[in-house]
C-alpha cells in the first residue's frame, strides 16, 4: 500500500502539506466508515486505499461492515437497480426484509465514531441509532432518475443525516440537509494508472497481436449495452473509411450476467470480418488495461449512461485525447474542446475521432490539458482533501470557515 | 541592503474549498435568470470563479460556468460571449456582479425571441452549486518586500488565489490583500496601485504569480 509521501512527486509537496494541515485540525475526532463489503466493488476499493492514508495522516479512522444474508443483498441489489432508474419490481415484502436485517445491524454494530460515514443504501438505516455524533450519507449511485418508491423509502433515512454526498451535480435532489459534491478519484500509484515500462506495454500489444503501425482507438468497459460497444464499432467503421486504424474493446463481463454475455456475442459477430478490431476479455487485469491505455492513440468512452465514468480520468491521466459521451460524471472530467471532446451520437464520435487523428498537435494539447485537469481534480489526494473538508464542515455551518 | 519594514507583518493564508450542492437546476434561460436572482451569493461566486482554480493550467482560461453553459449547451454564442466578457474586476461585490449577470441575460432575452424557447437536453441542465471556503494560515509571514517576493515563489497558488480573488470580491476587503498591505502597511501606494491594476481574470494563476514577482522585484531592484 502506498505511503502519503509517494504522492509528493506527482502532486507536489504543498498539496501533501495541506492534507497534513487538515488532518491536524481533525485531531481528537474519530471517523467511522460503514459499508456492506470489504472486498469487491468501487466503495471497498476506495476505502482500502483511503483508510490507511487517513490513518497515516493521523486521522483516527475505522472501517466497519454491516451483516446481511442472501435475501437482504438481493433486495439491496434491487434497490440499486431501481435507483439507477431500471425497471424493477420492489414489493412491500422487500422493504420488510430490508428493515428486518437493518434492525439486527442497528442492534449489533458498535457505533464509536464522532463522525459516522455511511456508504450507499445497504447500511442507511443505522442512522436510527444516532446520538450526539455527526452522520454523513455517501451516495455512490446515479440517482438522477430513481424509482420513486425506493427513493421515498430511503429519503426518510437520508433526512436524518447531517449531510449527504453525491458524485455528480446531476444526481443532486433537493434535500432538507446539506449536500456536497465529491467526485470519485483514481489512484496514480495503482496498477491501473502507474507509469509502465515500454517493454511491458509492447509485450501486452504482442500478446494480443496489436500492431503499432496504425492508430489505436480503445474503449475500456465491461460488455454492457449502456457502454454502447456496438456504437463504438459503428463509429470506428466510419473513421476507417478515411483513416486506417485499429479498435480495441476491452473489459470484463461477469459469468453470472447473461445480458453481458449476449452483448459480448453481438459485439464479436459485428467485429467478425475485421482483423483490426480486437475484442479482449480482461476482467481484473489492471496492468494489461493500463498498458492498452498507454498504447492508445485515442481513448473512447461512448456510454449511453454512466455513474461517473472513471475510465475517462484514467485515459486523461495518460495524457491521451479522449472522445466521450456527455453523460453522468463525464462532463466534469472533460470540458469540451479544452480537455477532450464530448459527443452525443455515433456520427459525433466518429467526427471527433477523425479530427483528433488528423490533427495530432490538437490531440496532444487536449491530452496534456486533460492530464493536468485530472492531476488537479481527480486524483486520490483531492478525494482525501475533500473528505477531510467534509468532516470539518460538520462543525461549521458558514460559507467561509476560518480554521 | 536594508529594506523598508512594514508596520505589520503580512501573514499568508491559503484557501481550500468544498462544493456544496443546492439541488436547484435550470433548463432554460428564463429559469437560469430566475435562479441567478435567488441563489446565495456563494453560488454566484462559485460559478464565476470555479474555473480559475479547476482549470488553472489553461491559457486562455475557459469562461465562467454561465457563459460555458449558455454557449455549449444552449448554443447561444452571442450571449455566451457577453457573459464571458463581463469584466469581473470592475465589480466590488458579489451583489453587483450578480446584478450585472442578470441584466446581461435580461437584455439579451428582450431582443432574442427564439432564445426563450430553447431547452437543454435532459441531463445537461445547469446545476447550481455553492463554494464553501476553508481559510488556513500558512507558515509564511513577511515584513518587507524582499521577503514578500521570496514568499511569493513558495506559497501555493491557492494562497495567491485567496489573497487576490477571494479577499477582494467575497470578503469585500476593497481590493486585494497584497495591494492593501503594500499601500497601507509598507506605505508604497504606487506599488500597491500597480498590483491592483493587474487583471487577474485573464491569466493563469501561475502567470499571475510570475507577474507579481516581476513587479515587486523591479521595485526593489532585485
Amino acid at each position: 500500500m502506498a505511503l502519503i509521501k509517494e504522492y509528493i512527486p506527482i502532486v507536489g509537496q504543498s498539496i501533501v502539506d495541506d492534507l497534513q494541515l487538515l488532518a491536524d485540525k481533525l485531531r481528537g475526532k474519530t471517523i467511522q466508515h460503514i459499508n456492506s463489503t470489504a472486498v469487491g466493488g468501487g466503495v471497498a476499493e476506495i476505502l482500502n486505499r483511503m483508510v490507511p492514508l487517513l490513518q497515516e495522516l493521523g486521522v483516527d479512522t475505522r472501517w466497519d461492515l454491516i451483516k446481511g444474508g442472501e435475501q437482504f443483498f438481493e433486495v439491496t441489489k434491487k434497490f440499486h437497480n431501481a435507483l439507477h432508474g431500471r425497471p424493477e419490481t420492489v414489493t412491500g415484502h422487500d422493504f420488510d426484509i430490508f428493515m428486518e436485517t437493518s434492525l439486527k445491524n442497528i442492534a449489533e454494530v458498535n457505533i464509536s465514531g464522532n463522525i459516522v460515514f455511511v456508504h450507499d443504501p445497504q447500511p442507511i438505516a443505522l442512522v436510527n441509532k444516532r446520538s450526539d455524533n455527526k452522520w454523513i450519507w455517501r451516495c455512490h449511485i446515479d440517482v438522477s432518475g430513481p424509482n420513486q418508491r425506493v427513493w421515498k423509502f430511503l429519503k426518510d433515512f437520508i433526512d436524518k443525516y447531517d449531510s449527504a454526498v453525491f458524485s455528480s451535480p446531476e444526481f443532486s435532489p433537493q434535500l432538507p440537509i446539506r449536500q456536497f459534491l465529491i467526485p470519485p478519484s483514481i489512484d496514480p500509484l495503482s496498477d491501473k494508472n502507474r507509469q509502465l515500462p515500454q517493454e511491458t506495454i509492447d509485450a501486452v500489444l504482442r500478446k494480443y497481436s496489436i500492431t503499432k503501425d496504425k492508430p489505436i482507438l480503445t474503449q475500456i468497459s465491461r460488455f454492457d449495452r449502456l457502454k454502447d460497444p456496438l456504437g463504438v464499432i459503428a463509429a470506428y467503421q466510419q473513421v476507417k473509411r478515411y483513416i486506417d486504424c485499429q479498435l480495441i474493446l476491452a473489459g470484463g463481463t461477469a459469468s453470472d450476467d447473461p445480458e453481458g454475455l449476449k452483448v459480448l456475442e453481438e459485439v464479436k459477430a459485428e467485429a467478425e470480418n475485421d482483423r483490426d478490431i480486437h475484442i479482449l476479455l480482461l476482467p481484473q487485469n489492471d496492468i494489461e488495461v493500463n498498458a492498452l491505455q498507454w498504447a492508445s492513440t485515442v481513448i473512447i468512452q461512448k456510454s449511453l449512461k454512466e455513474g461517473f465514468g472513471l475510465t475517462v480520468s484514467e485515459g486523461l491521466w495518460k495524457a491521451k485525447p479522449v472522445v466521450a459521451s456527455n453523460v453522468g460524471g463525464i462532463p466534469l472530467q472533460i470540458k469540451h474542446k479544452y480537455s477532450g471532446l464530448l459527443c452525443h451520437s455515433v456520427d459525433g464520435a466518429a467526427f471527433a475521432i477523425k479530427q483528433l487523428l488528423n490533427s495530432p498537435d490538437y490531440a496532444r494539447k487536449l491530452g496534456e490539458n486533460g492530464k493536468e485537469h485530472v492531476r488537479n481534480n481527480f486524483l486520490l489526494t483531492r478525494h482525501l482533501r475533500d473528505y477531510m473538508l467534509l468532516f470539518l464542515s460538520l462543525y461549521h455551518g458558514e460559507d467561509v470557515v476560518y480554521l | 541592503m536594508a529594506y523598508q519594514q512594514a508596520q505589520e507583518p503580512f501573514r499568508f493564508h491559503t484557501r481550500l474549498h468544498l462544493s456544496e450542492l443546492t439541488g436547484l437546476r435550470a433548463a432554460t434561460l428564463a429559469q437560469l435568470l430566475a435562479l441567478i436572482k435567488q441563489v446565495p451569493g456563494s453560488s454566484i461566486y462559485h460559478h464565476t470563479h470555479r474555473f480559475l482554480q479547476q482549470h488553472q493550467y489553461l491559457s486562455p482560461e475557459p469562461p465562467n460556468d454561465f457563459a460555458y453553459w449558455v454557449t455549449e449547451v444552449l448554443g447561444e454564442d452571442e450571449l455566451g460571449e457577453r457573459l464571458a466578457s463581463i469584466d469581473i474586476i470592475q465589480y466590488p461585490t458579489i451583489r453587483a456582479l450578480r446584478d450585472k449577470i442578470a441584466l446581461t441575460i435580461e437584455d439579451y432575452l428582450k431582443n432574442s425571441a427564439f432564445a426563450k424557447l430553447k431547452f437543454s437536453r435532459s441531463g445537461e441542465e445547469f446545476h447550481f452549486m455553492k463554494s464553501v471556503s476553508f481559510v488556513l494560515p500558512t507558515g509564511y509571514s513577511v515584513i518587507d518586500l524582499k521577503e514578500f517576493a521570496a514568499a511569493l515563489r513558495k506559497i501555493t497558488i491557492d494562497s495567491i488565489y485567496f489573497h487576490i480573488f477571494e479577499a477582494r470580491l467575497r470578503l469585500e476587503r476593497g481590493g486585494n490583500d497584497f495591494s492593501n498591505w503594500i499601500a497601507n502597511s509598507l506605505g508604497d501606494r504606487e506599488l500597491g496601485d500597480r498590483i491592483s491594476g493587474l487583471d487577474p481574470y485573464t491569466q493563469t494563476l501561475e502567470n499571475l504569480r510570475a507577474a507579481l514577482i516581476r513587479i515587486v522585484e523591479q521595485r526593489i531592484g532585485a
